[in-house]
């Protein structure tokens, strides 16, 4: 489990040219807010120190304000203010969708559910889950809605984020400038699986992306194994399928419920980042789901236990 | 002398009371009575609240804990959110300046005085109905924000929601109520001679709160009637798939209240702050008109500066830009009032009494809250930070850092006024020094834990590196900071019993609520000394240094 989450995914080391601009106006406002902090400060505890009561006779000069000071002490902060106003600006453009209009894109469309990520690639009918494969020093627009309540999709080394608003599309960008494992997560409180609502987006290489894409394309491998063909016989038979799609099983598409396995096999999380993906994970998954995840919409089909191993054949069915 | 009497349409209101031993308490009308009933009601829900902020940082102490489910987690910091805020921090500030309002001006009682005790409980009765809930088995747990659709009944069905909504309206008619009444105590029932620009500090403030929440709980009392409609009546103001409907029409209307309600918890305390400072360093306010006004600007402004609760909503850039830049500007006033409560200090002779301490450290914390608040109207930085525990931290720093240590000044200030009797000093030693380490080290933590991509509202997080350690301290901290406030209670308990003896003005304070007996008779006051200036009991104590100088006089020999 701890290998799944070995590094922070943190707004100060950003991936992107996008979260780079953000980072460079975080810095620039952190400096000049420790510049004022430090300022007050000083000049609180000097006071503290100077000025302490040590028992004098008579009173301290009545001083009522000075016009000059009080300009002053307005203007100054106003003129930062304007400063950090352009800034900000400028720093808006840079990391808009509309910003790097000659760059070649790559568009996937986002659907955030409780408690999940659908990851849809619009040119190869290919749909993912939870986790986002990209290629490297592409600009990444993501067109970003929600099924049903608010969620919000965050990677701080990879830009912004953005809420996901159901009845209001938004679209957003984002990039990785060196092939790797990026973390992110729901940012936006979405009910009892918000805390489990995470991202990873896999960096590419363009070549190994092309590969992946093209592998995602394929149905789903062929049982090999009686046992396997005795879980595909019980994902179509049991309810999975009406919720979940795997192309290749013979089932119509599911309407997105829950998460398209046909490639789950290739991913490295279960139920959207709470344990790794291996057999034995998926098999207590299948179990109780509730006990992995609590509040999670899968429910508990009760299955026995050679229904278990059946499915977890077939589901994890390599290539 | 006209000016020594008491106001002439002040006039005390016929006692209802007389009589009826503690029964007394239900049917007063008397201002101080229901200041003290808002003051006791708001330190209940205080360790109430405190009890649920506990439970979160426990759960939230290591990684992958399985102290709460979610669904608890999710009801304790919906009603941690709630408590503090609505049946906390507000009825504080309300029921302070209920007992102080009315003697500081030098009236007999408030404007509307049934209005008054209609209004505490009525807001008493809401804070139950919140937590009547738990009857249902489940309480609210969509936020204090209450964000649609997730509030709405398709996502969540039980009715603790609703209990919340029912609750909130009537905490926020009550509230509506008191500020009414202060509003027109305010502008009616001044002292002879009390022009506006002699009024205390903290009687301007909360005369600028009042006007906010008549504006901002009205629009927030109209929102959660539309949720209603859509949780019960299926109604579609908020229910995006629904024709018509819009999930984020709820956050302006949230939002439209929202954010003036920071300064409705934020103008009292500087309100304190102005009123203690000049005490506590034996000079007049620098720059009275200056804090006064950019109280003012404040309140103003904090009408125009919503959207920045909403950058990440996907609204249009000049609308992002809009409310950026007027967010960046209510940074202006804000700062304005730092640096006057500073400058009052030096070249003061600084009393180092608790209420100057708790005041010192407000000053400092506030401004890091202020900072922070600047870099979220940097619409990209907020895009970055927002709902991550940077915000957590920031808002922390502002309404505890700031708000509750400036309450604490006030508290440790006025306490022998209300009770005749002076609050511990050792004891409010200890309790400041552990307040401001605990305070510390819970928050200024979680601003890393949100730099390093740690969302808020969740009720567990993966093993990553730094989180479980930081987690931990913000813990450890919690846990200092509630030994603080339990310091502080049983400091409010021993003092009432055994504190040294007051007297009418401790503090050698210039305000005319210092005039009285300590605690001040039911009709206030026998007589009111001349208002000439700002510190009238200063120009008492000093006729030849008066701050009028029409009124100055030679010194008796």
């Amino acid at each position: 489990m701890h290998s799944l989450y070995s590094t922070v995914s943190s707004v100060l080391t950003p991936a992107s040219p996008y979260a780079a601009e953000i980072g460079r106006l975080f810095w620039i406002t952190l400096w000049i807010s420790l510049v004022i902090l430090l300022a007050v400060s000083a000049f609180v505890i000097f006071n503290l120190i100077r000025y302490r009561d040590r028992g004098q006779e008579g009173l301290p000069p009545q001083t009522h304000g000075n016009m000059a000071v009080e300009i002053t002490w307005t203007a100054i902060p106003l003129a930062i203010l304007v400063v950090l106003f352009v800034l900000t600006l400028q720093t808006m453009a840079a990391v808009s969708p509309s910003a790097h209009p000659k760059a070649d894109p790559v568009n996937v469309d986002v659907i955030a559910h409780q408690w999940w990520w659908e990851f849809h690639y619009p040119g190869s009918k290919v749909v993912t889950a939870n986790e986002l494969h990209i290629p490297v020093g592409k600009s990444i627009h993501i067109q970003l809605t929600s099924a049903d309540v608010i969620h919000d999709f965050w990677v701080p080394e990879l830009g912004r984020k953005m809420d996901a608003v159901p009845g209001h599309p938004n679209t957003m960008v984002i990039q990785a400038d060196r092939p790797g494992v990026y973390l992110g997560a729901c940012a936006e409180y979405c009910g009892a699986g918000h805390a489990w609502m995470r991202i990873r987006v896999v960096a590419q290489t363009e070549a190994d992306y092309q590969d992946w894409l093209a592998s995602q394309a394929q149905p789903h491998p062929e049982p090999k194994s009686a046992l396997q063909a005795n879980g595909k016989a019980l994902f179509v038979g049991l309810t999975c399928s009406s919720c979940h799609t795997v192309t290749g099983s013979g089932a119509p598409a599911s309407k997105d419920v829950g998460p398209d396995l046909t490639h789950l096999a290739d991913r490295q999380t279960l139920a959207a980042g709470v344990v790794p993906n291996t057999p034995d994970e998926l098999r207590k998954w299948l179990a109780d789901p509730n006990s992995i995840k609590p509040g999670s919409n899968m429910p508990n089909l009760h299955l026995s236990s050679q229904q278990l191993d059946a499915l977890v054949a077939y589901l994890e069915a390599q290539p | 002398m006209r000016q020594e009497s008491i106001a002439p349409h002040a006039l005390p209101f016929p006692p209802l009371n007389k009589g009826w031993g503690w029964l007394a308490w239900f049917s007063t009308t008397d201002h101080k009575k229901i200041g003290i009933l808002y003051m006791v009601t708001s330190l209940f829900f205080f360790g109430v609240g405190g009890i649920e902020a506990l439970l979160i940082r426990i759960q939230l102490a290591a990684p992958n804990a399985k102290v709460l489910t979610p669904q608890e987690y999710d009801a304790i910091f919906t009603m941690h959110g709630t408590t503090m805020i609505f049946l906390v921090v507000m009825p504080l500030f309300i029921g302070i300046a209920n007992y102080l309002v009315p003697l500081m001006i030098g009236a007999r009682d408030v404007a509307f005085p049934r209005l008054n005790a209609l209004g505490f409980w009525v807001f008493l009765l809401g804070g139950i109905v919140i937590y009547l809930a738990l009857f249902t088995g489940s309480l609210a747990d969509a936020g204090w924000f209450s964000y649609a659709p997730l509030s709405e009944a398709a996502y969540s069905s039980r009715p603790g929601v609703d209990y919340w909504i029912v609750g909130l309206i009537e905490t926020g008619v009550g509230t509506i109520g008191a500020a009414v009444n202060l509003l027109a105590t305010i502008v009616r029932y001044r002292a002879p001679g009390m022009t506006w620009r002699r009024m205390p500090l903290f009687v301007w403030m909360m005369m600028i709160t009042s006007l906010i929440i008549l504006y901002a709980l009205t629009p927030l009392n109209a929102g959660l009637i539309m949720l209603l409609g859509d949780r019960i009546l299926h109604l579609h103001f908020f229910r995006a798939n629904v024709s018509g409907g819009s999930a984020i029409l709820w956050q302006h209307i949230f939002w439209f209240f929202g954010h003036p309600e920071v300064y409705i918890m934020a103008l009292p305390a500087f309100g304190m702050m102005s009123e203690v400072v000049p005490v506590f360093s034996r000079k007049p306010i620098f720059g009275y008109t200056f804090v006064a006004g950019s109280g003012i600007a404040i309140g103003l402004l904090s009408f125009a500066v919503w959207v920045h609760h909403m950058f990440a909503v996907g609204l249009s850039t000049p609308m992002n830009a809009a409310f950026s830049a007027a967010s960046m500007l209510i940074a202006v006033p804000t700062g304005v009032k730092i640096f006057n409560w500073s400058t009052t200090m030096f070249r003061g002779r600084l009393r180092m009494d608790t209420p100057l301490l708790f005041a010192a450290a407000f000053i400092i914390q506030f401004v890091i809250g202020g900072i922070t608040g600047v870099m979220f109207a940097a619409v990209p930085i907020d895009w970055q930070l927002t709902d991550s525990y940077f915000v957590v931290a920031h808002f922390h720093y502002v309404l505890f850092g700031g708000s509750m240590f400036a309450l604490w000044a006030g508290v440790y200030y006025w306490y022998p006024k209300i009770t005749g009797r002076l609050m511990d000093e050792r004891l409010g030693r200890w309790h400041f020094w552990l307040a401001v380490i605990g305070f510390n080290m819970t928050f200024f933590v979680q601003h890393i834990l949100g730099l390093i991509g740690m969302p808020r509202r969740v009720y567990t997080y993966p093993n990553l590196p730094g989180y479980g350690t930081m987690n931990m301290i913000s813990t450890i901290g919690a846990f200092i900071l509630a030994i603080a406030v339990l310091l502080f209670l049983w400091n409010l308990v021993v003092s009432f019993r055994r504190g040294k003896v007051a007297g009418d003005n401790p503090w050698d304070a210039w305000t005319l609520e210092w005039a009285t007996t300590s605690p001040p008779p039911e009709h206030n006051f026998e007589k009111l000394p001349p208002v000439h200036s700002a510190r009238p009991l200063f120009d008492l104590a000093h006729p030849e240094m008066a701050d009028n100088p029409k009124y100055r006089t030679e010194a008796k020999a």
